[in-house]
């Protein structure tokens, strides 16, 4: 895999760093980082140079996030977007008006090398959601001598559906830990989410779980506008994203499942979504099933290792041994319809219904089987338009 | 069907067949059966149009049916609007519902995305949801362009912005 260059190459504002140092000197851009590791935060903060991570969507939450991690030292930064820079997005952080008119991925590679030149970088500009964007984005992602994931973790910064059920397809397909980020569309409320093939609900098992804003929907104006946004929402979005990105990758904390942002009450709902055993995507099922055979394995070990010791519930043992975390009570087993149906945390809600149609609908509307071949219709169809 | 259309396309929509295989561009055998099921469902719809004189739009697809293209039309005032509009099937559909583009019209209205992409209402992708996945390209123009062109064309027009093409 070649890593592309930054279109408009500068000279590095410093030399690369060989080893992270924590002298408390004036000249070492990772003093107050490395302090994380003194002050027994972290146990090994210079791992953070070896991990990778693939920040999709450069808008007002991923460039922030990108920048983040180019000040922590990340390793190795992955970039997609396929816009330019305009000066409508002047009211986020991050771009500056010289940037406009260039490719939102070349401008923040220029930019974060100058902020940070420890850091590889490589700007795909792309857009996953097509055919062909698909395949590149997986194949960006993919280490071509073993075909597994070359990455730690990917962050979804998009802003819509399709970017991210195309994120959520080629995570299945790599068995790869992605992080979901979102802000609504009236600019006053946002989200984070954790997904884990197999372990949690993929952006398939239920609907995408949002804040609820508290604004009647009816009540918000949308005549000539298409979205809000504010710099401060999507800042702190940025920040609640990269602070779990950290804690992921450099394991200390709590990694929080799902955590909302409701900032008109300043409400912060967490929760955890359990992946849904008819989820409809078949890699889901596929890696629930394998997730379980190796939760179990991972318990008959700790049992045969530890068998004074009373062993807690098979399920919540893995979650506590790798995240340390509380498990919330399990939802509501069942159909689909029924668990989305489910009471969620206060202040929490689907952004999409189920899918649903009563069969006897279906069996009456549907399309009549018929035996024309394709290119006959696809010549009817040209016929109707002359 | 919930608000956010009037009663003459909830009338309209309810007409176009419903399509029963779940299949995107990546599953190479079924997209072909999916695509079959498209067409009629498509053929069936201009037809309706036809029959009742509001014929408003035509369709082509490439071979492989993943990339389509069609003018669509709306009359204001007894003249005749035309543009051109274009978009792909997404690499996950039917459960990404395809971006209709007008890119003639970029910049000519907010409620487009750059390259001409064209706002879809609030109502749009979670009823395209709600019936994934037997809505399909005739439901996503019937449901999202024909609502789009309504009520943004006579909005362009007052503002000077697009000039008929009859
Ligand atoms: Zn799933
Ligand atoms: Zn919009």
């Amino acid at each position: 895999m070649s890593v592309q260059q930054p279109s408009s190459q500068q000279a590095p504002s410093r030399p690369r760093t060989e080893k992270l140092s924590d002298a408390v000197v004036d000249t070492n851009p990772y003093s107050r980082l490395m302090a994380l590791q003194r002050m027994g935060i972290v146990k090994n903060y210079e791992h953070i140079r070896s991990c990778t991570v693939a920040v999709v969507g450069m808008g007002g939450v991923g460039s922030v996030a990108a920048e983040m991690l180019t000040r922590c030292g990340i390793g190795r930064l992955l970039m997609y977007d396929y816009d330019k820079v305009e000066l409508a997005n002047m009211n986020r952080l991050f771009f500056r008006p010289e940037h406009c008119g260039m490719t939102k991925t070349d401008a923040a590679a220029v930019t974060l090398a100058q902020i940070n030149p420890d850091v590889a970088l490589e700007p795909f500009t792309m857009n996953i959601t097509t055919l062909k964007g698909f395949d590149a984005f997986k194949a960006s992602l993919t280490h071509t001598d073993t075909g597994k994931s070359r990455v730690d973790l990917v962050l979804a910064c998009v802003d819509n559906y399709e970017a991210r059920i195309t994120i959520n397809q080629v995570c299945l397909e790599l068995g790869q830990i992605w992080m979901e980020s979102g802000v609504s569309e009236d600019a006053v409320s946002g989200h984070i989410q954790v997904i884990i093939p197999g372990d949690t609900a993929c952006f398939e098992c239920v609907p995408p779980l949002v804040v609820a804003s508290g604004i009647d929907e009816r009540t918000l104006k949308r005549e000539g506008v298409c979205a809000a946004s504010l710099p401060t929402t999507m800042g702190i979005v940025a920040g609640l994203l990269v602070q779990n990105v950290l804690k992921h990758l450099l394991g200390f904390g709590q990694v929080t499942r799902y955590l909302g942002y409701a900032s008109l009450q300043d409400y912060f709902p967490t929760m955890a979504i359990r992946p849904n055993p008819e989820c409809i995507n078949p890699l889901c099922r596929q890696s629930q099933a394998a997730f379980k055979v190796k939760a179990e394995q991972e318990a008959a070990l700790q049992a045969a290792s530890a068998p004074e010791e009373a062993a807690p519930a098979k399920a919540d043992l893995h979650e506590a041994n790798e995240w340390g975390i509380e498990v919330v009570a399990d939802e509501p087993s069942g159909p689909a319809a029924s668990r989305a149906a489910a009471a969620l945390p206060q202040g929490l809600e689907y952004s999409m219904p189920v899918a649903s149609m009563d069969a006897s609908n279906l069996n009456r509307d549907a399309v009549e089987s018929n035996d024309d071949k394709l290119e006959d219709l696809m010549a009817q169809l040209n016929a109707m338009s002359k | 069907m919930s608000a956010g259309w009037d009663s003459e396309t909830k009338e309209t929509v309810k007409k176009i067949p419903l399509l029963t295989i779940r299949a995107g561009p990546r599953d190479k055998e079924e997209w072909g059966k999916r695509l079959k099921e498209e067409l009629q469902a498509l053929i069936k719809y201009i037809q309706l149009n036809k029959a009742t004189d509001s014929d408003w739009f035509t369709i082509t697809s490439g071979k492989d049916g993943t990339t389509w293209e069609g003018k669509c039309w709306y009359i204001h005032n007894l003249h005749k609007y035309e543009f051109s509009f274009e978009f792909d099937i997404p690499a996950t559909y039917p459960a990404a519902s395809p971006e209709i583009k007008i890119p003639e019209l970029d910049g000519k209205t907010a409620k487009m995305y750059r390259g001409g992409a064209i706002c879809l209402t609030v109502h749009f992708k979670p009823l395209w949801a709600k019936n994934c996945p037997h809505f399909g390209i005739a439901h996503a123009l019937c449901l999202g362009l024909a609502p789009w062109l309504a009520a943004e064309i006579p909005f362009m027009i007052d503002e000077g912005a697009i000039k008929t093409s009859s």
